[in-house]
């Protein structure tokens, strides 16, 4: 049984070094694009290890079908979906029960950061489409998600930048891989504002004391403050690259 | 559409917890009074009433055989729903579950299962074919905030109720013997429901202050006071402060109401 | 009373542009004496007041602005006008028909039909209400010739340049009538399709290098080496179609 096999192989060598080479504190390689779709009115790529990630908004536009409406904000709507080949073995396109929570956990990280309350009647709709999973999908799909609607150009009290800490055979470590999410004692995603200090996604399964629980926030919190930095330049870099050509 | 609230009382009981008050009297970290009744169905494997304040929801067990999950040949299967019945408020609609009854369910499983309160190794009949299935039902009756305290406590007062028949393979069919014993519970997971109002944390909030609250944080511990599950809902945020002091509280709380559960 | 950018700085959503005595100007925000930016955007401070003109935005429609939509639905009340924005627009029936507009009568699409573009001007617009359009001034109304260019509407301002200078080097260089929609929708209307072209090459470098400095001066020169290089062109492409 491939689960059984998984589990004879170690997940932290004698020197701490992860199965993939990386220290306890250490991200994945992440690479970001920003603007990659030309229909939507914002987009972002991301590939953080094996996680492939696109996001698309559309928005503020008219809200259908209009009963939804809100008179007072505009109304904020998020698909979270896998695509049918994005795991080892097919997904079925039909939204899971499990999409279906992520979907309204990550419009609940991202909605404290939009100044929703500025586009009465509207509504702006948020696409993510994962095209490769691996651990961290949630916390990979609201960077990504954010990125895309600051690329809309809706205003923002800040970006949202979301990364996983947990336990894996008795070490604390940062933004887990599949196997580390999967066969680790804890898993504990969070999404962040960090120039307001604001939690917007907090969750966690598994077990940990409550010592173990403040040092793995405290890690989580670590690593999306290094996102962060990718993030905003990731914004920038379209810009900051035709602003030197150009002023040469 | 949920009901519409009045400004003045919003206002009123943003006011009031800005104070450390609340509109019924309650102190920021008391529960409402909490009362539990078990094997309230007889045709239920297992069953259980939980009533807080005037929230009211009756869990139900039902035992089956069928095939494990391949990842998991020889553990039993646990199945976690929730129905937001549309007696139990004006918000609720028939239909397909929505996305506030799959969040309940899975907040209610994952408490559960990642405190591995069903010992799933014991539910095995055939490795790989035949293992034991617990379907466990939330049926909300009346909303009056905090279901998933009061979903989860149901629950695991109900698997704690839950008799299974005794099951045994006889060339490779599934016969039943004479007489139940109890589900195998090895843990007691109790959450602890907090409410982020006007900047101020409050447990167990009822309808009237869910209608007004930023944020809700749940959080699930076990026997032992550790950590289980963790999850967030609401619009607003909390800043890290907040989350580790209720972290502490939520450890307390959740000790108290295991000992109405579990006697000793 | 520090400002933690310099003018033409690029900054990001989130990012603390001053602290202290400062206002709050366009795509900012202020959390107790501390201000921050909400759109990816080029910081620019003006006396007190802090501003991020953004890089990109959408419309947001204010009284008094012309812009230029198409018509994409009619009602019994007049037209819904797409100009950009979060929410359409209508122009009122009343506006062509006067006060005795009746809908049993009166023919709405004569008048203006579905995909029609409409240069307008917004008379009323708040939260409670969508945007409310007019035509009746003088260069509003129906488009019937020209090219249309769509820009993000935060960099009309510089393609109208200090005091008109952009625009006006535009139309001269290039001898193209200019309508510029505040939504960020440009009619260029010119005597040859290779003129509008031109002024077309333009305003997308100007979209494309707005936040950069020195752009009148790059733009003039691209205009008038294009314009060279355009005229011999187009005597080659002569010359082959009569081969």
């Amino acid at each position: 049984m491939p689960a059984k096999a998984q589990e004879k192989q170690k997940l932290i060598d004698k020197e701490g070094k992860r199965i993939d080479g990386r220290n306890p504190d250490e991200l994945r390689p992440i690479k970001i694009e920003v603007g990659v779709l030309s229909n939507a009115d914002g987009s972002a790529y991301i590939e953080q290890g094996k996680c492939k990630i696109l996001a698309g908004v559309y928005g503020p536009r008219e809200t259908h079908p209009k009963h939804l409406a809100l008179p007072d904000r505009a109304l904020l709507q998020c698909r979270y979906h896998m695509a049918p080949f994005s795991v080892e073995e097919r997904k079925s396109p039909a939204p899971s029960r499990r999409e279906i929570e992520l979907s309204k956990v990550i419009r609940e990280a991202l909605e404290p950061a939009v100044f929703l309350e500025y586009y009465p009647r509207t509504s702006i709709d948020l696409f993510i489409e994962v095209l490769q999973a691996d651990g961290g999908t949630r916390g990979a799909a609201i960077t990504m998600a954010s990125l895309a609607l600051a690329d809309a150009g809706i205003p923002m009290k800040d970006l949202v930048v979301a990364c996983a800490a947990g336990k894996v055979e008795g070490k604390l470590v940062l933004d887990l891989s599949d196997a580390e999410d999967k066969l680790g004692e804890a898993d504990l995603p969070v999404a962040y504002m960090p120039t307001i200090d604001a939690v917007t996604l907090l969750q966690m399964d598994g077990n940990l004391t409550l010592e173990e629980f403040e040092q793995t926030v405290n890690m989580a919190l670590n690593g999306c403050k290094q996102i962060y930095k990718i993030q905003k330049e990731a914004l920038k870099a379209k810009y900051v690259a035709l602003k030197e050509v150009a002023e040469e | 559409m949920a009901s519409v609230m009045v400004k003045v009382k919003q206002k009123q009981i943003a006011q009031l917890i800005a104070h450390g008050k609340r509109l019924d009297g309650r102190e920021p970290n008391d529960y409402r009074p909490i009362k539990i009744e078990v094997g309230v169905i007889e045709k239920a494997e297992g069953s259980a009433r939980v009533k807080i304040g005037n929230t009211e929801v009756l869990v139900g067990t039902k035992v089956d055989v069928g095939e494990p999950f391949p990842d998991t040949p020889e553990e039993g299967v646990l199945t976690v729903n929730a129905e937001l019945v549309p007696l139990a408020s004006p918000s609720f609609e028939t239909g397909p579950p929505d996305e506030n009854s799959i969040e309940l369910a899975r907040i209610v499983d994952r408490g559960i299962r990642e405190s591995k309160a069903i010992a799933t190794e014991e539910l095995c009949l055939e490795p790989g074919k035949k293992v034991i299935i617990v379907f466990i039902d939330v049926y909300v009756l009346n909303h009056d905030g905090n279901l998933i305290d009061a979903s989860a406590l149901a629950a695991l007062a109900a698997i704690m109720n839950t008799k299974m028949p005794k099951y045994e393979i006889v060339n490779g069919e599934v016969k039943k013997k004479p007489g139940y014993i109890p589900l195998p519970i090895r843990n007691y997971p109790v959450p602890a429901t907090f409410a982020k109002i006007n900047g101020k944390m409050i447990v167990d909030p009822w309808l009237e202050e869910e209608q007004v609250m930023d944020a809700r944080l749940t959080m699930t511990f076990d026997k032992d006071g550790n950590i289980c599950a963790i999850q967030k809902g609401g619009i607003g945020h909390f800043t890290v402060q907040q989350i580790l002091d209720a972290a502490k509280i939520g450890q307390q709380k959740s000790a108290d109401i295991r000992k109405l559960v579990v006697k000793e | 009373m520090p400002v933690f950018f310099e003018k033409r700085d690029i900054v990001t959503p989130g990012d603390l542009l001053a602290e202290g005595d400062y206002f709050a100007g366009d795509n900012t925000y202020k959390e107790g004496d501390k201000l921050y930016a909400t759109r990816l955007g080029i910081v620019d401070v003006a006396e007190k007041t802090v501003n991020v003109v953004a890089l990109k935005a959408f419309y947001s429609p204010k009284a008094g602005d012309t812009v230029i939509g198409k018509v994409v639905e009619l009602t019994i009340a007049g037209w819904l006008i797409d100009i950009n924005a979060p929410q359409q627009a209508m122009l009122r029936a009343s506006e062509i028909f006067e006060r005795d507009y009746k809908p049993q009568r009166n023919d709405l699409p004569s008048v203006f039909d579905i995909g029609d573009l409409i240069i307008a001007k917004i008379i009323a617009y708040d939260r409670t209400r969508d945007p409310q359009l007019t035509i009746r001034e003088p260069g509003l109304g129906k488009v019937t010739r020209g090219q249309v260019v769509e820009i993000t509407p935060t960099k009309i301002p510089r393609v109208i340049g200090r005091k008109g200078s952009m625009i006006s080097m535009i139309k001269e260089q290039t001898g193209c009538h200019i309508v510029l929609g505040q939504n960020g929708v440009i009619l260029i209307s010119g005597k040859t399709p290779e003129n509008e072209h031109l002024a077309m090459m333009a305003i997308r470098k100007i979209e494309e290098e707005s936040h950069t400095s020195g752009l009148t001066d790059r733009i003039t020169e691209m205009l008038k080496k294009l314009k060279g290089s355009d005229e011999n062109a187009s005597k080659g492409t002569r010359e082959t179609e009569t081969n």
